[in-house]
C-alpha cells in the first residue's frame, strides 16, 4: 500500500539495523550503552509493536519517554473530569482512549454507567456540533494531548465562540514537548544520551524549538516519524552523531515536517492558548510545560464553569514512574510493580498505556519469567 | 354517517348526534411505527406474528429432513425439533447471543443476518450441525416497522442461506422513556435481538479447547478485520468512505466440510477482540502456548488502511464470517484442500502454530523478526490519541 508498505519493508529494515550494527561494532562491552529516549507515545507503541527493541545491538537502550498524553494526564485533571462529567447537566466529550484511564477510586466509563452522559468523539467540532445540536445542555470537551492535538482543539474553541455557543466549554490539559525534553535533560540523573523529537509534534510547531535545546545540553534530537522504518532510521542519525561526538539538530522525516511547521495552525493555538506550568503524571511539575486557554476566551474553561479548581489529588507516593521514564531503575525495581501497580490497577502512567516502560515490563515478564534479561529501555 | 368535519354545520349549527350510525371508534391498527401494544401479547402482537415474522421465517427452508417448523404452522409455547431423536454418539450443541449492533445496517449487512450467521456460527464451533434457531426481539417503543421489516427479511434470508429454521420468537416492547429519561436506544434504532440456536453434533466430532495441542497447525479460513472496519465505517462521528462490507456469512457448510475429512481439534470464530482475543482465550483454557506469524496473517489492503489511521490492530477486529482452526500438523493439507472447495474457505492458510513454550500466552511474531507478547484487549477496542 502507497505510504504504508515502503516505511515497513522488512528487508529494509534488516539494512538498517546492519548499518546501526556497523556503527556500534567496535564499542567495546565495558561501555554502558546508548541511551536513546524516544520521546512521543506513538514512536514507543511502533517500538513495541514491531519489536524494534528487542532487535537492537546491545550497545543501544531505548528509553521510552513521556511522550503519551493519555498516561501524562496528572490525577487531579482525571478527578476533575470524572467530576463535571457526573453532572446531570453535562455532556461530556473525550477521546475514547481516556475513558479508561483511572482516576481516584473510578474512570469516565463508571461514571458513565452511573448515568454520566459521557460521549466518546473522534473530533472536537464533533463537540462543538453537540453543543449546537443540544441548546438545554452543557457540552464539555475534554481538550488533552500534546501540540499535536491542540490546533483542532483551539479551533473548536474558536469556532464556538464565532457561533456564540454559551453551553460549550473545555477542560485543557495540553502538554508541550520542549520543556519535558528540557526538564529530562537537564536533571543531574539523566542517563539519555540523544532524543527522537515526536515527528507529529513538530509537523505542526516545526524544529525551530529544538536547536537551542542541542546547544544547551549537547545531546543530538532527531526528528522522527512512526512506521518502523521511520523509527530506525532516527535510531541511526542519533548513533551515528553519538559516536561521531556530534550534536546536532537533523529532520529524519522531511516528508511531513519542515522547519517553520504549520504556521496558520500556530496562529490559532496562539491565539487560543497561552503557556503555562503544568502537572505532569509520574513526573511532577514542569514550569512553562503546558497552554492553558489564552485570557481572551477565559470563559470557555470548564474549570471555572463548573467550579472544579480547588480539586487537588496528589499522586500516589509509592509510584517511582518519573525514575523508570528517566531509565533510572527498571520497572522491576519499584516496590508496586507487579502487586499494587498492574495495568488492571495502574498507579502511574508508564503502567497507564500498553506501550508504557511498566506494562510492556509486566508482559514480557508473563512471557518467559526473567524480566531483566528483556530491555525495555 | 355525517361527512368528515360536518359536526358542526354551516353558520356553526350544532347537529344533533345521529346515534343510529354511531359505532366505537377502532383502535388504529396499522401503524408504521412500534407502539407498546406489540409486545403485549395481544392481538397487535399476533398481528405482528402473523404479517410479519411467519412470512420471514417460514418459507422455502429445506429443513434437511427435520420435521422442525414444516408443513403448516402451529403455533405453540414450544417448537418441538428433532422429532426423530439423536442418532448413538451424536450430541446437540446450543449457544446463545444478543445482537446490539449500530448503525443496525452497514455495509454487506445488518443485524438481523448478523442474529443469523452469529449464531449459526457459534453452534457450528462445536462442530455442530445447526438445526434450529430461536429469536428473541427487544424493541424500543418508536422504531419504524418498515426498519423492523427489513431487519427481520434479512434473518429469514440468512436463515435460509444456511439452511437453519426460526422455529420461536419472542417480541417486547420497553418504553422510550424510563422515568423520564429517554431509555436505552433511540426510538429510530431501538432494536436487539437475541438469538439461540440448536445444533447436532456427529458423532466422532470432538471440538473443545482443551484438544488443542502443541504441534497443532492455527489455520484462519480468510482475510480478518473486515466486519469491524465496515460497521466503523459507518458510526456517528467516524464515517470515513470505504468498498469494505461485512464478512457476516454462516460457516456451517464449511465446518461440516472440515469435519468430515479431519479430526478438528479446535474451532472458533474470532468475533468481537478479533484474532488476537480468540487465540488468547484458547491458549489460557487449553495451557498451551499459541505462536503466530504477523506477515502471514490475511489482513486486505483496506483494513490495514483503515486500522493504521484509526490506530487499531486489525488482529483485534471483529469478524462475523471467519473461523480458526486447530488441526494436527499431518492434518494441515487435507484440511486446507478441504476448506478451499468451500466458499467461506477459499482463502484458508495457515498462520501459526500451537507451542509447548509460554503456555497460557500468545506470542506475534513480527515481519522484522522480533516476538511480541499479544494481550486479551481490556475491553472495548478505541482509536488512539496518539
Amino acid at each position: 500500500m502507497k505510504y504504508l508498505d515502503e516505511f515497513r519493508d522488512p528487508a529494509l529494515a534488516r539494512n538498517l539495523l546492519a548499518r546501526i550494527n556497523r556503527l556500534v561494532a567496535d564499542r567495546s562491552a565495558d561501555e554502558p550503552p546508548l541511551a536513546i529516549m524516544e520521546v512521543c507515545g506513538g514512536q514507543t507503541h511502533a517500538i513495541i509493536r514491531n519489536g524494534i527493541d528487542q532487535l537492537l545491538p546491545d550497545a543501544i537502550e531505548l528509553i521510552h519517554g513521556p511522550g503519551c498524553p493519555v498516561c501524562v494526564t496528572p490525577l487531579n485533571i482525571i478527578d476533575k473530569a470524572l467530576a463535571i462529567a457526573a453532572r446531570p447537566d453535562v455532556v461530556f466529550c473525550s477521546f475514547g482512549d481516556m475513558l479508561r484511564v483511572p482516576g481516584t477510586g473510578r474512570d469516565l466509563n463508571s461514571v458513565r454507567s452511573e448515568g454520566g452522559d459521557v460521549r466518546i468523539v473522534y473530533s472536537p467540532l464533533d463537540a462543538v456540533n453537540l453543543a449546537e445540536d443540544n441548546p438545554d445542555r452543557q457540552v464539555v470537551f475534554f481538550a488533552i494531548g500534546f501540540e499535536t492535538t491542540a490546533p483542532a482543539n483551539a479551533m473548536a474553541v474558536h469556532q464556538a465562540r464565532a457561533l456564540g455557543l454559551d453551553n460549550f466549554s473545555v477542560l485543557v490539559s495540553h502538554v508541550l514537548v520542549p520543556p519535558a525534553i528540557e526538564a529530562i535533560a537537564s536533571s543531574p540523573t539523566s542517563r539519555v544520551d540523544g532524543f527522537l523529537a515526536a515527528g507529529h509534534v513538530c509537523s505542526v510547531m516545526g524544529t525551530r524549538q529544538y536547536g537551542p535545546l542541542v546547544e544547551r545540553f549537547g545531546l543530538p534530537i532527531v526528528v522522527t516519524g512512526f512506521e518502523p522504518l521511520d523509527v530506525l532510521e532516527g535510531i541511526r542519525r542519533a548513533t551515528a552523531q553519538l559516536v561521531e561526538g556530534r550534536a546536532e539538530l537533523d529532520n529524519a522525516y522531511p516528508r511531513v515536517v519542515s522547519e517553520p511547521g504549520n504556521v496558520p495552525a500556530q496562529q490559532m493555538v496562539n491565539d487560543v492558548f497561552t503557556v503555562c506550568d503544568r502537572q505532569w503524571r509520574g513526573i511532577g511539575m514542569i514550569p512553562a510545560s503546558g497552554w492553558c486557554l489564552s485570557d481572551r476566551y477565559a470563559e470557555f474553561d470548564a474549570e471555572t464553569r463548573f467550579e472544579v479548581g480547588t480539586i487537588d489529588t496528589p499522586e500516589s507516593a509509592v509510584c517511582r514512574s518519573g525514575e523508570v521514564l528517566q531509565g533510572l531503575i527498571k520497572p522491576n525495581q519499584c516496590e508496586a510493580f507487579g502487586g499494587q501497580c498492574t495495568p488492571r490497577t495502574p498507579l502511574g502512567a508508564t503502567m497507564v498505556s500498553s506501550e508504557g516502560a511498566c506494562a510492556a515490563y509486566y508482559q514480557y515478564r508473563r512471557l518467559d519469567g526473567s524480566p531483566a534479561e528483556v530491555g525495555v529501555g | 354517517m355525517a361527512e368528515p368535519g360536518s359536526g358542526a354545520g354551516p353558520g356553526n349549527q350544532p347537529v344533533a348526534p345521529d346515534f343510529a350510525n354511531w359505532s366505537c371508534p377502532l383502535p388504529l391498527r396499522n401503524h408504521d411505527r412500534i407502539v407498546m401494544g406489540h409486545g403485549g401479547g395481544g392481538r397487535l402482537s399476533a398481528e405482528l406474528i402473523e404479517h410479519l415474522f411467519l412470512p420471514a421465517f417460514v418459507s422455502g427452508v429445506d429443513d434437511g429432513g427435520d420435521k422442525a417448523g414444516a408443513g403448516p404452522v402451529e403455533l405453540h409455547d414450544a417448537a418441538v425439533v428433532l422429532s426423530e431423536g439423536l442418532a448413538p454418539g451424536e450430541r446437540l450443541a446450543i449457544s446463545t447471543d444478543s445482537y446490539v449492533v449500530r448503525p443496525l445496517f452497514f455495509p454487506g449487512g445488518c443485524i438481523g443476518d448478523l442474529a443469523v450467521n452469529g449464531t449459526v456460527n457459534d453452534v457450528s464451533m462445536a462442530g455442530a450441525r445447526p438445526v434450529a434457531l430461536s429469536a428473541g426481539f427487544v424493541l424500543t417503543e418508536g422504531l419504524e416497522l418498515a426498519v423492523l421489516g427489513r431487519v427481520v427479511e434479512s434473518m429469514g434470508a440468512a436463515a435460509r442461506s444456511a439452511g437453519v429454521r426460526v422455529v420461536t420468537g419472542d417480541t417486547k416492547v420497553i418504553d422510550r422513556f424510563i422515568d423520564g429519561s429517554p431509555s436505552a436506544g433511540r426510538g429510530d434504532e431501538g432494536l436487539y435481538i437475541n438469538t439461540t440456536g440448536v445444533g447436532v453434533i456427529p458423532a466422532g466430532v470432538d471440538i473443545r479447547p482443551t484438544r488443542a495441542a502443541p504441534g497443532d497447525a492455527v489455520i484462519v479460513s480468510g482475510p480478518i478485520g473486515l466486519h469491524g472496519v465496515a460497521v466503523m465505517s459507518q458510526r456517528e462521528g467516524l464515517a470515513f468512505g470505504t468498498s469494505l462490507a461485512t464478512d457476516s456469512a454462516p460457516l456451517n457448510g464449511l465446518v461440516a466440510a472440515m469435519v468430515e475429512v479431519a479430526d478438528i481439534h479446535m474451532l472458533r470464530d474470532p468475533t468481537r477482540g478479533g484474532v488476537a482475543a480468540s487465540l488468547c482465550e484458547i491458549a489460557d483454557t487449553a495451557g498451551v502456548g499459541i505462536a503466530y506469524e504477523e506477515s502471514l496473517l490475511p489482513v486486505p489492503d483496506e483494513v490495514a488502511a483503515a486500522c493504521s489511521f484509526l490506530g487499531l490492530d486489525p488482529v483485534n477486529v471483529a469478524n462475523e464470517g471467519r473461523l480458526l482452526a486447530m488441526v494436527a500438523g499431518a492434518d494441515v493439507d487435507i484440511v486446507l484442500a478441504a476448506m478451499a472447495g468451500h466458499p467461506q474457505g477459499r482463502q484458508a492458510c495457515v498462520i501459526g502454530r500451537v507451542v509447548e513454550d509460554h503456555p497460557g500466552i500468545v506470542v506475534a511474531k513480527t515481519p522484522f523478526g522480533a516476538t511480541r507478547v499479544v494481550d486479551l484487549p481490556l475491553g472495548e477496542q478505541l482509536p488512539r490519541i496518539c
